[in-house]
């Protein structure tokens, strides 16, 4: 998306009306306070907002203005998309679903006051919170790893400049040189995303450094569309790509950064690139709020709000739902449900039942795209898988590069219904 | 209606002893008037305006070599559309049943003993007779349309404009089609059509086979009325 001069005054004027908001507060007007400009909190605040037809005082508090998706940088790594197709601004959030677009970090929820801090000082207060801050990382998860060693091992788990530190990185590396990845432990964003990437780098390194290595530790036994990638990687990327499991010591790793070496079960391997991807937690705002119940913040599946406070829903990674994967799609699916959900609350409007879908697409290859995807419902204890399917194996070659084509349909679906 | 009529078609073809199983080539070739300004079969057929029909039997759909196929006919050969007696009756009952804004200007034939007997004469032109079942496929009456009770089911758009955001999440509102169709401002009848194909795993593709499988009648009828509907 491209930053124009319309979609920079629509920003600029959205914050002149977040600042005249009280006067609209003061007619009565429910309000809705989102947090996390992503999959689940833009389709979230857009859907309220269009649905509600100005009914619903909707404010999204984001911290960055330009929102790189993480679903497709892979693509990126691989070398086919530009980091700037995954860019997406709020401008058309703000100028034509007159949505509150306040650039700041959420800090603090006081949930008896039902207001939400923010580092910028302001005090926003909301009849409903929606949750949507995605993942952060679980201390001390890898040995020798913490965010301080994200610039020499990043994770390039979260869209932006990690990702393309982690691009950097394979561009420079020797050759014959090594690439690692520290796989992380279930549940975590994006299922395939770790193996669509090993992909990726594997495609890139193919055409500018063919005798390069690629080491997986995984502490996983299995992993998403395993059968589909193992596969791939034999066809296009033979005798590249070796992943130790769990059962050869690969959940037992340690990094050391200033080293650059990668000990897996004692063994230490000198590395050129580390991508470590540790384990994952609700992003921070969620403990903040006390909603978690340990990593993840638990919901009731019907609406998507909180286990632990009714006028506070969690969307996408953040939330401990049952059986969808932490994804974009799941993300976006949720929002929607719980969009509906939190209109009928606030104004009486018709609350149809809950449901939900969920589809995959991972790239391993040029043309060569896979799929999995699942829909779900809404049962008493958790959102539970209906019905399911999953690329085959052996499918002709015209079939995987439709597939593919289908993905990038699905990205220009997904982002126009996240920023309209 | 039809299925009596069509069970009496396959005891007279048994008892008749019929090569074709079900369907009179005779009375085929009659039809086939209706297909011949666009489509050519037999002996030194060639593509016109539509592809040429020689060993159309078990033959990928969109694969006659050379012919330009329309993106819908493209998209569904990708998605493993094959010719078979069972998917060929189901096109020519109605084509945009299995093919979405394919090119082909034919309305289909609406009676299965037609049908038969187009398909019976089609068999002729394919090579190898052992790759099409004796007998029965052809004489099993599939009653492949939508029931008239459903198609006239009045959606609520309201209800369709909720559901939508199941199908939003890919198709995109505007009519925008890279990489997936669009489905705005589709017919809310051929909408409903496809929309049973894909939940009777007519149609190939897994992921509408997924999401269709799980609406209703209702809720189809809904979804083809807000997507009609949508400027």
């Amino acid at each position: 998306m491209t930053f124009d001069r319309r979609t920079f005054l629509a920003t600029a004027s959205a914050s002149a009306g977040f600042l005249a908001a009280p006067m609209v507060r003061a007619q009565g007007k429910p309000r809705v306070v989102v947090i996390g400009g992503g999959a689940g909190g833009a389709t979230a605040a857009r859907y309220i907002a269009k649905d509600s037809e100005g009914a619903i005082d909707v404010t999204l508090v984001e911290p960055t203005r330009t929102y790189y998706t993480c679903f497709f940088s892979n693509l990126y790594l691989g070398g086919f998309r530009e980091m700037a197709s995954l860019g997406h601004s709020y401008g058309t959030l703000a100028a034509d679903y007159g949505i509150n677009v306040v650039h700041d970090w959420a800090v603090g929820v006081d949930r008896d006051a039902k207001t939400v801090s923010l580092a910028g000082g302001s005090t926003l207060p909301y009849d409903r919170l929606i949750l949507s801050p995605g993942i952060d990382f679980v201390d001390g998860a890898v040995e020798g790893w913490d965010l301080s060693a994200q610039n020499a091992m990043p994770h390039a788990y979260k869209g932006g400049s990690q990702t393309e530190l982690l691009k950097a990185q394979i561009m420079a590396m020797p050759q014959g040189g090594t690439y690692a990845m520290v796989a992380p432990p279930n549940p975590y964003r994006c299922p395939p995303g770790p193996y669509e990437r090993v992909s990726m780098v594997a495609h890139t390194l193919k055409e500018i450094n063919p005798t390069a290595k690629i080491l997986i530790a995984d502490p996983k036994d299995s992993f998403s569309k395993q059968g589909l990638f193992e596969e791939g990687w034999n066809t296009h990327y033979s005798g590249m790509i070796e992943r130790i499991g769990p059962d050869f010591g690969g959940g037992n790793v340690a990094v050391d950064p200033q080293a650059m070496t990668l000990t897996i079960d004692g063994d230490v391997n000198d590395v050129d690139v580390c991508n470590v991807i540790p384990a994952m937690k609700a992003g921070r705002i969620a403990e903040v709020a006390r909603i978690t119940d340990g990593n993840w913040a638990p919901v009731n599946a019907a609406d998507l709000s909180s286990k632990m406070d009714e006028n506070i829903h969690v969307l996408g990674d953040a939330a401990a739902q049952g059986d969808m994967p932490k994804s974009g799609f799941s993300a976006n699916s949720q929002a929607k449900v719980c969009a509906n959900a939190v209109r009928g609350a606030l104004t009486g409007s018709t609350v149809f039942p809950a449901r939900f879908a969920n589809t995959c697409w991972s790239l391993i290859d040029t043309d060569d795209g896979v799929k999995v995807g699942a829909t779900y419902e809404a049962t008493e204890e958790k959102i539970a898988k209906v019905d399911g399917f999953i690329s085959e194996t052996g499918e002709s070659d015209e079939l995987r590069a439709a597939t593919y084509q289908e993905s990038i349909g699905w990205y220009d679906g997904i982002v126009t219904d996240m920023f309209g | 209606m039809r299925r009596p009529l069509a069970i009496i078609a396959l005891l007279s073809a048994a008892s008749l002893g019929w090569a074709e199983a079900g369907g009179n080539a005779e009375n085929g070739e009659a039809l086939f008037r209706q297909c011949s300004g666009c489509h050519e079969v037999g002996q030194g057929a060639r593509d016109r305006i539509g592809p040429h029909l020689n060993n159309i039997f078990d033959r990928p759909a969109g694969a006659a070599e050379g012919y330009r196929y329309s993106t819908g006919f493209e998209r569904a050969a990708a998605g493993g559309l094959v010719w078979t007696f069972e998917t060929l009756d189901d096109f020519i009952e109605n084509p945009r049943r299995l093919v979405s804004n394919t090119r082909m200007s034919f309305g289909g034939l609406a009676d299965q003993q037609d049908r038969d007997d187009l398909l019976a004469y089609l068999r002729r032109y394919s090579a190898s007779p052992g790759n099409i079942p004796e007998a029965a496929p052809t004489a099993v009456p599939v009653d492949h349309a939508v029931a008239p009770e459903v198609l006239a089911i009045i959606g609520d758009p309201a209800y369709g404009e909720y559901l939508s955001g199941e199908c939003t999440s890919c198709h995109q509102p505007s009519g925008a089609t890279t990489g997936i169709p669009s489905i705005t401002n589709w017919p809310a009848q051929d909408f409903v059509i496809a929309m049973h194909a894909y939940k009777d795993g007519v149609r190939a593709h897994p992921v509408m086979q997924m999401m269709a499988g799980r609406l209703s009648n209702e809720e189809i009828a809904a979804l083809a009325a807000y997507f009609e509907s949508i400027e």
